[in-house]
């Protein structure tokens, strides 16, 4: 498998390859691997890259998926427009 | 068996970060970093990472303009093998009252007085540096091309690292848990992971800089307030400069990924260790500066979040040691320009723990001025 063509964020164009190096370089957890490499800080808010990401960081450590901490979840769902906000209550 | 550092750094922010790399440049490597939770986790991952030298006060002034000239080299200082991503495109600060006219026009006399290259502008002006501003209601506005701003993350990260190979130990998912005092001496950090036999204690905890004190029997005069922020969609590079106003409370920058980074002082937060979000913040943001920077308007919301200012009597950090503990210092009270005081700070607090005189004068910075009354007033804040 060619890691560097591997995309774990879309949004944000995070590939495989990097994860893996920033893995190397220490960071073992989705809140420091998101800050340094922008993983799952795109519009999907890390819908499809979170758990794989979190299946990576799991490998990697040899733990259980289910133990790797997930940030927090902030709003929005889905990305609106401000000057939809700025008008209030209208819906474009 | 008791481990044991000459140093122990509480917090892995961008200050604890900074100290224990200035200390190890300066010599002193047996230094370790506790930090709770993950590097940046405190106030340092969730700022909006602006740096200006444009101040009112000439201690903020000093400490900024000469922090400035140490981001422009930070890479290179570091050896980083990423990007700090520092954007030097300036801050134009806008005003729309007439105090804060006169108040600007003594800021700038100040900065140039110690070199720092700002000017008054009118509001025709401010629309050549930044295209689609809407001048509406505006007196006019202060530039300065060195002001800009810069990857928090990035930075933290590169000094933690940079520290690592100097051979300081950088411990995350450390919590202090207590500090032993004996004889008016600090003696031994309890940690979540054991005791540590140490000779100096530097409390750079943000936030929790007032439990931290207290650890010691300190009453350090600080304050946490919740501060709300949010980002956008990227978009093509339209503004360069940081916008930002003090009479609105708001600041905007665009990022070098091409988001757009802003915030809001609501006047009326209330005080403590709430980080959630609110609506009314969105709203509040929305509708205070878009009508001054109307492109925005186009762009998607991504993300909003939230972090604590840490405040001090006059807005101004603590820097230093005090003579009621011995080995005990600070570097806390950054209230919202922390961040961008972390280069010159690590190497003045470092120069201090060192016994060394310090490369600018900050001994009136010491906890003790506000029992003497000398409270460093900063008229420009957001
Ligand atoms: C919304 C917002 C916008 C801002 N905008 C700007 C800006 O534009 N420019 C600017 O310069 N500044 C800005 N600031 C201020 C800036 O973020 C802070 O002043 C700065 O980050 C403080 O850094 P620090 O390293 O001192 O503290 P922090 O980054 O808070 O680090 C302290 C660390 O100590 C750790 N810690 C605490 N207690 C313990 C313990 N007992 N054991 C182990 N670890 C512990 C915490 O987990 C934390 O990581 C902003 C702040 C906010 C909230």
């Amino acid at each position: 498998m060619d890691e560097d063509r591997v995309i774990i964020c879309r949004c944000e164009e995070v590939t495989l390859k990097r994860v893996r190096e920033l893995l190397d370089k220490g960071l073992h957890t989705m809140d420091e691997i998101k800050r340094i490499s922008r993983c799952g800080m795109g519009p999907c808010q890390g819908k499809t890259c979170r758990p794989l990401l979190a299946q990576e960081i799991a490998n990697y450590l040899g733990i259980d998926v289910g133990s790797v901490a997930l940030p927090t979840f902030r709003p929005p769902t889905k990305p609106v427009k401000l000057g939809v906000i700025a008008r209030g209550d209208e819906c474009d | 068996m008791t481990r044991s550092a000459h140093v122990a750094v509480i917090g892995g922010g961008v200050n604890g970060c900074s100290i224990a790399y200035n200390l190890a440049k300066q010599g002193c490597t047996d230094v370790v970093v506790f930090e709770k939770s993950y590097l940046c986790s405190g106030s340092t991952g969730r700022c909006g990472a602006g740096v200006r030298c444009q101040w009112g006060t000439e201690m903020n002034c000093r400490l900024a303009f000469e922090s400035i000239k140490m981001f422009e080299t930070l890479n290179e200082e570091l050896g980083y093998d990423y990007d700090i991503e520092f954007k030097q495109k300036g801050y134009l600060i806008l005003a729309y009252t007439e105090k804060e006219w006169e108040q600007f026009k003594l800021n700038v006399r100040l900065q140039n007085s110690l070199g720092i290259p700002s000017r008054l502008v009118t509001p025709e002006e401010a629309r050549g540096i930044v295209p689609g501003l809407c001048t509406e209601g505006m007196l006019g506005a202060t530039y300065c091309k060195k002001d800009g701003h810069c990857n928090p993350h990035h930075t933290t990260w590169a000094y933690a690292r940079a520290a690592e190979r100097l051979g300081v130990r950088v411990k995350t998912g450390v919590e202090v848990k207590d500090i032993m005092v004996r004889n008016g001496r600090v003696r031994k950090v309890v940690t979540s992971e054991g005791a540590y036999n140490v000779e100096v204690v530097v409390n750079a905890a943000g936030p929790w800089a007032k439990p931290i004190g207290a650890m010691v029997g300190l009453d350090i005069p600080v304050y946490t307030e919740r501060h709300q922020i949010l980002v956008t969609e990227p978009c093509a590079p339209v503004q360069d400069p940081m916008v930002i106003s003090f009479s609105k409370h708001f600041y905007c920058q665009q990022t070098p990924h091409g988001s757009f980074v802003m915030g809001y002082g609501d006047p009326t937060e209330v005080k403590g260790y709430d980080i959630g979000h609110s609506w009314q913040f969105l709203e509040r943001m929305v509708q205070v500066v878009t009508p001054v920077l109307p492109v925005l308007k186009e762009l998607r919301l991504v993300r909003q979040w939230s972090g604590l200012y840490t405040i001090s009597p006059d807005c101004q950090p603590i820097l230093g040691g005090t003579p009621k503990v011995e080995g005990f210092f600070m570097a806390v009270g950054f209230s919202g320009h922390g961040f961008m005081l972390a280069p010159v700070v690590g190497r003045l607090v470092a120069e201090q723990i060192m016994g060394r005189p310090t490369s600018l004068d900050i001994s009136m910075l010491d906890l003790e001025r506000f029992d003497r009354g000398e409270l460093i007033l900063e008229p420009s804040v957001v």
